[in-house]
């Protein structure tokens, strides 16, 4: 389903990596600050090109150096949550829920409106503007605007990490959900053992532009 | 001393100012926006000497840029003899060419202005709209455009105030013509020559005062009400 090599030269970091996944799971990207985690995702995404290698999601090919395909990032089908939310500030959260849905059509349409409402509980905050919500219902909000895309992969950049305890709490449950309800893949950067520890299933650590180890953690407590 | 009866030549004055004001930002504006998002995004060689040439009206003499349009645009001129013999059109002597150069002249304000406003944008968030799905124009249309209309009013308003005070370019470019490219500057120009036309002068000048305080006080209405928009 996720097979991934990329090679990408920033400054004075050599960035290195390649991995595969072949069932629908939440993959866990751990590391220090500036080992590459963030620049792995975006060039996941199609924000930044890499060098050389491949990204390959659901059979589709998204990057390949050798055959020369670089799909710019609204053609790559790909959710991402941002660290900072990234919410349009002049659009209600209605319409900010609504941006990306136009560009899926409603027969393969398997995650609707409603349901994304009702699984984030974002219900009383529909009309109102980003700017009057808290940090935690900002991030459900994005999370919710990059699912009504139907993405064939999630990407999520510490999403919690400018969150306090209790938001993260009130987060994390959903996350985990994400995956099994929707039967979507997600890959994850932190920096949060607890993190890894609730969600992730598999567990990729990078240092310095590489990957370090990977191995399976226990797996979710609840999934 | 009446200072509130407008004779015609001062009515004709403030009309014909207002229309070339109003054509010339008509036309820069598109153009202007276009050209800052270029400025503010995109890096090419060259970038620096383009940047260069659309500041030029704001540091040279705005009689040199009248005589430059006069050479290009002039029924003799590079570009204006064949756009006579081929479309028929000459805007020399006319208010089009005193809307030409008032354009000229206003279009670096209108572009800076927009530019800062371009760069302050976070690009995260464009970014954020592309991975939803959204082309570089939709992004550009729904999420830039919306986000920078303070700066897109703000720049109007420099350039409106620029081209309504302009007097250089236009005497040069399209003469002073009573009723064609008399505007304000170049009526209270000829008024301050003539006997006796003090009061005339004076009610321009007030005129003036107050067409500058009306503009600024409706783009701070406007950039009020924007602002608060989007705080929600």
């Amino acid at each position: 389903m996720l097979d991934i090599k990329l090679e990408k030269k920033l400054g004075k970091c050599f960035i290195n990596v390649a991995f595969k996944s072949d069932v629908t799971e939440v993959i866990a990207l751990f590391g220090p600050s500036g080992a590459g985690k963030t620049s792995v995702i975006n060039m996941v995404a199609g924000l930044v090109r890499p060098d050389a290698g491949h990204i390959t999601v659901n059979h589709r090919n998204l990057f390949d150096s050798n055959a020369k395909i670089n799909l710019p990032p609204e053609k790559r089908n790909i959710g991402y949550i941002f660290q900072d939310g990234r919410l349009f500030p002049h659009l209600s959260v209605r319409s900010n829920l609504a941006y990306g849905m136009r560009n899926t059509s409603t027969s393969e349409s398997s995650i609707t409106f409603h349901q994304v409402v009702e699984l984030l509980g974002i219900g009383q905050l529909l009309d109102r503007r980003p700017s009057r919500l808290s940090g935690g219902e900002k991030q459900r909000v994005a999370i919710g605007r990059a699912l009504l895309t139907n993405p064939d992969l999630l990407l999520m950049d510490e999403p919690f990490a400018s969150l306090d305890q209790p938001r993260k709490a009130e987060i994390l449950p959903f996350v985990s959900r994400l995956c099994t309800e929707f039967e979507i893949p997600v890959l994850y950067v932190t920096h949060s053992l607890e993190e890894i520890s609730r969600l992730a299933d598999t567990l990729i650590v990078m240092d310095s532009g590489k990957i370090a180890s990977t191995g399976q953690t226990a797996g979710p407590p609840n999934g | 001393m009446n200072l509130f009866n407008l004779t015609s030549i001062e009515l004709e004055a403030l009309r014909l100012s207002l229309w070339v004001s109003g054509w010339a930002l008509a036309g820069i504006l598109p153009f202007g926006i276009l050209i800052a998002w270029v400025l503010a995004r995109k890096n090419f060689p060259g970038k620096s000497i383009l940047d260069g040439l659309i500041h030029l009206p704001l540091v040279l003499p705005p009689v040199v840029i009248g005589y430059l349009l006069l050479i290009l645009l002039g029924r003799n001129g590079i570009i204006g003899a064949l756009l006579f013999k081929y479309l028929g059109i000459s805007v020399a002597f006319t208010w089009k060419g005193a809307a030409i150069a008032s354009g000229v002249m206003a279009f670096p304000l209108l572009v800076r202005s927009v530019r800062l406003s371009i760069e302050a944008v976070d690009q995260g968030i464009e970014n954020a709209a592309r991975t939803l799905g959204a082309g570089p124009l939709r992004v550009f249309f729904t999420v830039t455009l919306p986000l920078i209309i303070p700066g897109i009013i703000t720049g109007i308003l420099l350039a409106f105030a620029r081209s309504l005070g302009e007097f250089g370019a236009t005497i040069t470019f399209v003469s002073n013509i009573q009723g064609e490219t008399q505007t304000l500057p170049l009526a209270l120009y000829t008024l301050i020559q003539m006997p006796n036309g003090e009061a005339s002068a004076m009610r321009l000048c007030l005129l003036s005062v107050f067409i500058a305080m009306m503009a600024l006080l409706i783009s701070e209405l406007l950039s009020r009400w924007f602002t608060a928009t989007l705080n929600g």
